[in-house]
C-alpha cells in the first residue's frame, strides 16, 4: 500500500487482523519519507511485514515512473532503519527454496540445506553430500520477488501502458463498481504478462492493449486461491490469497482507493490443494 | 444488436463490396447509445426530414442547432426506474442489522438503569484490551472491535452467563467467524441443558434409525449376510463444564447478526481434526468433505479446531491463577482441573515475562490426549461389560489393559512445551524497544501461527486471529487409506474346477451305482454286525 496514506491505508486490512501499533506507525511516516526523498523515488509502497521467530522484517519497495521497471526493496527491523535488498535473480530464488521453517530474523543468518547424491553406479555408487548455504537476505529478497510474482494485484485499468511501453498508474482510473468488484476477471497480476499467449484470437480482440495488458487472476491455478469477500455489506472488498496466506488486497469499490498488503510467515502453502 | 450483427454478417458475406461497406455503416449507426438510448441513424433522419420540412436559410450554419433542438424537443421520462427502487444492496441490509446494536434497550421508556448499576456484568472491556493488543501489532479494527463488543453485549443480555470473553476471529473463505467464550451461571444452566437434552434426544433417534430400517429389511430377507465386525467403542464426549468442554462457545458470521452456540465437542471429532487440514467456508452447515471423512459438519470442526487452539494457546502469566486448596487433597489421583484467581498476584516484571525461557507463563487450559479428552478414558471397561452381555465370547483373551494417556497438568510452565520444528514453541517480545519502561509483554504462538497473548501488571489476555491451522515444519500428507482385505483363504470348496465330460459324468454314474448294489449286498451283513 502506498506510503503517503499509510495511516488511512492501514484501517482497510485490520479486520484480517494486520495491524500496526501507533508506534510503527509514526516511525514508518518518518522514514518511509526520508527513504523517498533519499532515493528520489516517485512513490514510495509500504509492502508488509514478515514474521521471523525471533524477529520480524518490515519490507517497502520504492519506485521510479516505470512502475515495472528498477522496482527496488528494502528491509528494516525496527521501521526506521533500512537497508537495501539484492536483487533476487533465478538462482537465488532456486536456492532459497531448499530452505525449510521459518525465517528467524537474522539477516546474516545461514539456512543449511544437505542432500545426498549418488555418484557412480551400481553397487560402486557412493553417497556424497553436497550441502547448499542459503543466507536469510537473500532468502528474504526472493521471497518478496515471488510473493509480488505469484499473488500481487491491482484492480483492471489501474494501470496503464503508454504507446512507450512505460507501466504508469492510471490518472483515470475511477474504481471498480460493486458488480464489477465481484468479479475475479477484473483483477490483474502486476506483473509482466505470462498467459496472454494462451487466449485465444478471438478474446485478444477484444482487449484494450493499454489496460489488458496483464494477466487477470481469474485464470489461477487452484481455482479458488482467492477468496473474495465483501466488508462493511458492500463498502469494502477484500481478496486474501490462500496460496501466500497473509497476503491481503483491498478496493473500495467506485473508488481509486486500493492497495495490498503482506503480512505472514514467507511460507508458501503448499497444502492448498487439500484445503479446498 | 448482435443479432443484428449477425444478420448483417450473415448479408455481407454474400454481397459485393460496396453493398458490404454500406450496411456496416447503417448497423453502425443504428447502434443506440448506453447513455441515451438514442441512435444516430434515427436521429440524423429527424434532423434531416425537420429540416426538409421547415426549409430554414443557410441550414449549414445552424445545423448544430437544429441537430440540438431535436434532442431536446424529444420526449424523455425524468423518473429513473431503476433509480427509484429501494436499494436493497448488502450495505443497506448490513447497516439496518448492526442499526440494532446501536440502539439502547430502555429506550422503549423504561429505564433500567439502576438495575444494570447493581449486578456486576460479566461483559469485559474489550476496547482496553484491544489497545494493549494494537500495542502489540494484533488486533482489528477499532470500529470492528466496538461492534463485537456490542453483539457481545447482546449477548450478554440474552444469556445467564458468569464469564464471557472474545475468543478470537476465525477466517473463511467465504464468511468469517467471530467467536465468543462463555461461561453459564452456576444453577443458571437449565435452559441449557434442555437444550442439550433435545440434541442428545435428535442424536439418538438419528442413531436408531438406521437399526429400524435395518430391522425391517431383516424382516423381509432374513438370509442377507451381516459383517460381524464391530466398530471399536466410541469414545464417549466429556460432560459439560469438564475437559475441552470446560467453556461454551458462541459464534457469528458479523457482529450484529445473530450468535449461534457451537454444539459439545466429540472426542472422535478431534481426533479427526488432527489428521486433516481444510479451509473453513464460513457457513456452520456446510459439510467437511476430507479423507479420512469427519464426523459432523462445519460447526463440529470449527468447535473441535477451537478446543485444540484454546488448549495448545491459552497462557497466563505464572501465579495468575492456583490451585483451590482445599479440593486438592480429595481429588489426588486424578489430574486436577480447577483452579481459582489468586488474590495476592502481584504481576512479573517485563524482563521476567519476556524471558526466552519461558517459564514465567502457564498453560490454563487443559492439555488434551491423544484419545481427544483431557482425562483419559479406559477403553478396556467397556469392552468387559459387553462379555458380561454375550457369554459366548467370554472365553477370548482379556485385552491387556492399555498404557493410560498422561498429558501435562494445568498450569505447567510454557518451557516444557514442544518445539516446533527446531523452533520454540512461543516467541516473547516487548511491545516498545523506544519505551520500554511503559510496554506491555507479548508472546507469540509458533505452533498455531495467530495466536497471541499479552500481559501487563495483573492483567493478561489471548486471542486468536487466523485461519484455525496449526503450523506443521513439514507439507501436510493425508494419512494413507487402510491397508487392502486379505484375501479369502483359497481352498479345495471354492476352487475352480473343470465340468466334467459326458464320459466322465456316465462313467460316475456307472460307479455309483455299482457302489449302491455293493451296499445292497452288504446291508444284512452290517445289521449283524449291529446286533453284535
Amino acid at each position: 500500500m502506498e506510503s503517503e496514506s499509510l495511516h488511512l491505508n492501514c484501517d482497510y486490512v485490520a479486520s484480517s487482523g494486520h495491524i500496526l501499533s501507533c508506534e510503527q506507525k509514526a516511525a514508518l511516516q518518518t522514514s518511509l519519507i526520508i527513504l523517498q526523498n533519499e532515493n528520489k523515488f516517485y512513490r514510495v509502497y509500504f509492502w508488509g511485514k514478515i514474521l521471523g521467530v525471533k524477529d520480524n522484517y518490515f519490507i517497502a519497495q520504492g519506485v521510479y515512473k516505470d512502475e515495472f521497471a528498477g522496482r527496488k526493496t528494502f528491509y528494516s527491523k525496527d521501521c526506521i532503519h533500512w537497508g537495501l535488498l539484492p536483487h533476487a535473480t533465478q538462482e537465488m530464488k532456486t536456492k532459497s527454496k531448499l530452505a525449510k521453517g521459518r525465517f528467524t530474523g537474522d539477516p546474516a543468518y545461514e539456512f543449511e540445506h544437505v542432500e545426498t547424491k549418488k555418484i557412480g553406479e551400481g553397487e560402486e555408487a557412493t553417497e556424497e553430500e553436497e550441502t547448499t548455504i542459503i543466507k536469510e537476505e537473500d532468502r528474504l529478497s526472493s521471497v518478496v520477488a515471488e510473493i509480488d510474482e505469484d499473488v500481487r494485484i491491482v484492480p483492471r485499468g489501474a494501470f496503464i501502458q503508454v504507446p512507450t511501453a512505460e507501466v504508469v498508474k492510471n490518472r483515470s482510473f475511477e474504481g471498480l463498481s460493486v458488480q464489477e468488484a465481484a468479479k475475479l476477471c477484473n483483477y490483474m497480476h502486476f506483473r509482466e504478462a505470462k498467459r496472454l499467449d494462451l487466449k485465444t484470437l478471438l478474446q485478444r480482440a477484444n482487449m484494450d492493449k493499454a489496460i489488458d495488458f496483464m494477466d487477470s487472476i481469474e485464470d489461477d491455478i487452484p481455482r479458488g486461491a482467492w477468496t473474495l469477500q465483501f466488508e462493511r455489506g458492500s463498502g469494502l472488498l477484500v481478496l486474501r490469497s490462500l496460496s501466500w496466506p497473509g497476503y491481503v488486497f483491498y478496493h473500495v469499490p467506485a473508488t481509486q482507493k486500493y492497495g495490498s498488503i503482506y503480512f505472514g510467515t514467507g511460507e508458501k502453502n503448499m497444502d492448498l490443494p487439500f484445503m479446498l | 444488436m448482435s443479432e443484428g450483427e449477425q444478420e448483417a454478417a450473415a448479408l455481407v458475406a454474400s454481397e459485393p463490396a460496396k453493398e458490404k461497406e454500406f450496411r456496416k455503416a447503417k448497423v453502425y449507426m443504428l447502434t443506440a447509445s448506453t447513455l441515451s438510448g438514442l441512435n444516430l441513424y434515427d436521429h440524423l433522419s429527424r434532423v434531416l426530414g425537420k429540416i426538409l420540412d421547415e426549409r430554414p436559410d443557410n441550414v449549414v450554419d445552424i445545423f448544430e442547432d437544429i441537430s440540438k433542438d431535436a434532442k431536446r424537443t424529444k420526449f424523455t421520462s425524468d423518473v429513473d426506474t431503476i433509480q427509484d427502487k429501494v436499494d436493497r444492496s448488502t450495505e443497506v441490509a448490513l447497516a439496518q442489522v448492526q442499526r440494532k446494536l446501536f440502539t439502547k434497550q430502555g429506550e422503549d421508556g423504561e429505564d433500567e438503569v439502576p438495575q444494570e448499576e447493581e449486578v456486576e456484568t460479566p461483559l469485559p472491556n474489550l476496547m482496553e484490551l484491544c489497545f494493549f493488543f494494537e500495542q502489540a501489532g494484533v488486533g482489528l479494527n477499532r470500529e470492528e472491535v466496538i461492534r463485537v463488543w456490542l453483539a457481545m453485549k447482546s449477548l450478554v443480555d440474552n444469556h445467564p452467563l458468569q464469564h464471557v470473553r472474545f475468543w478470537g476471529k476465525i477466517f473463511g473463505t467465504e464468511q468469517n467467524y467471530y467467536v465468543a467464550e462463555v461461561e453459564y451461571r452456576e444453577g443458571d444452566e437449565e435452559e441449557d441443558e434442555d437444550e442439550e437434552e433435545e440434541e442428545k434426544a435428535e442424536e439418538e433417534t438419528v442413531d436408531k434409525d438406521p437399526d429400524e430400517e435395518a430391522e425391517a429389511e431383516e424382516v423381509e430377507e432374513d438370509d442377507t449376510p451381516k459383517p460381524d465386525f464391530k466398530p471399536p467403542a466410541l469414545v464417549p464426549k466429556e460432560e459439560n463444564r469438564t475437559g475441552p468442554n470446560k467453556k461454551t462457545y458462541f459464534v457469528c458470521n458479523d457482529p450484529g447478526k445473530p450468535w449461534v452456540k457451537l454444539p459439545l465437542v466429540q472426542p472422535n471429532q478431534i481426533t479427526a481434526s488432527r489428521q486433516i487440514k481444510k479451509y473453513f467456508t464460513g457457513r456452520l452447515d456446510a459439510a467437511v468433505v476430507s479423507y479420512p471423512p469427519f464426523p459432523g459438519n462445519e460447526a463440529n470442526y470449527l468447535r473441535a479446531q477451537i478446543a485444540r487452539i484454546s488448549a495448545g494457546t491459552h497462557i497466563s502469566p505464572l501465579g495468575f491463577y492456583q490451585f483451590d486448596e482445599e479440593e486438592e487433597e480429595e481429588e489426588e489421583g486424578e489430574a486436577r482441573d480447577h483452579f481459582v484467581e489468586n488474590i495476592d498476584f502481584e504481576g512479573i516484571p517485563l524482563r521476567d515475562l519476556t524471558d526466552p525461557s519461558l517459564s514465567n507463563w502457564v498453560h490454563h487450559v487443559l492439555h488434551i490426549l491423544p484419545q481427544g479428552r483431557c482425562t483419559w478414558w479406559n477403553p478396556v471397561q467397556k469392552a468387559e461389560e459387553d462379555f458380561e452381555e454375550d457369554e459366548e465370547e467370554e472365553e477370548r483373551e482379556e485385552p491387556d489393559e492399555p498404557e493410560p494417556e498422561v498429558g501435562p497438568p494445568l498450569l505447567t510452565p510454557l518451557a516444557e512445551d514442544e518445539e516446533v520444528g527446531g523452533m520454540a514453541a512461543w516467541t516473547p517480545t516487548l511491545s516498545s524497544t523506544l519505551i520500554p519502561q511503559y510496554a506491555i509483554a507479548v508472546m507469540h504462538s509458533n505452533l498455531w501461527p495467530g495466536a497471541h497473548a499479552f500481559a501487563v501488571d495483573k492483567k493478561f489476555e489471548n486471542v486468536y486471529i487466523g485461519y484455525g491451522h496449526k503450523y506443521k515444519p513439514e507439507n501436510y500428507t493425508p494419512p494413507n487409506p487402510p491397508p487392502i482385505q486379505e484375501e479369502f483363504p483359497s481352498g479345495p470348496e471354492i476352487t475352480e474346477a473343470d465340468d466334467p465330460t459326458p464320459e466322465e459324468e456316465a462313467a460316475l454314474r456307472a460307479a455309483q451305482q455299482e457302489a449302491a448294489e455293493a451296499e445292497e449286498m452288504e446291508e444284512p451283513e452290517g445289521d449283524d454286525d449291529e446286533d453284535d
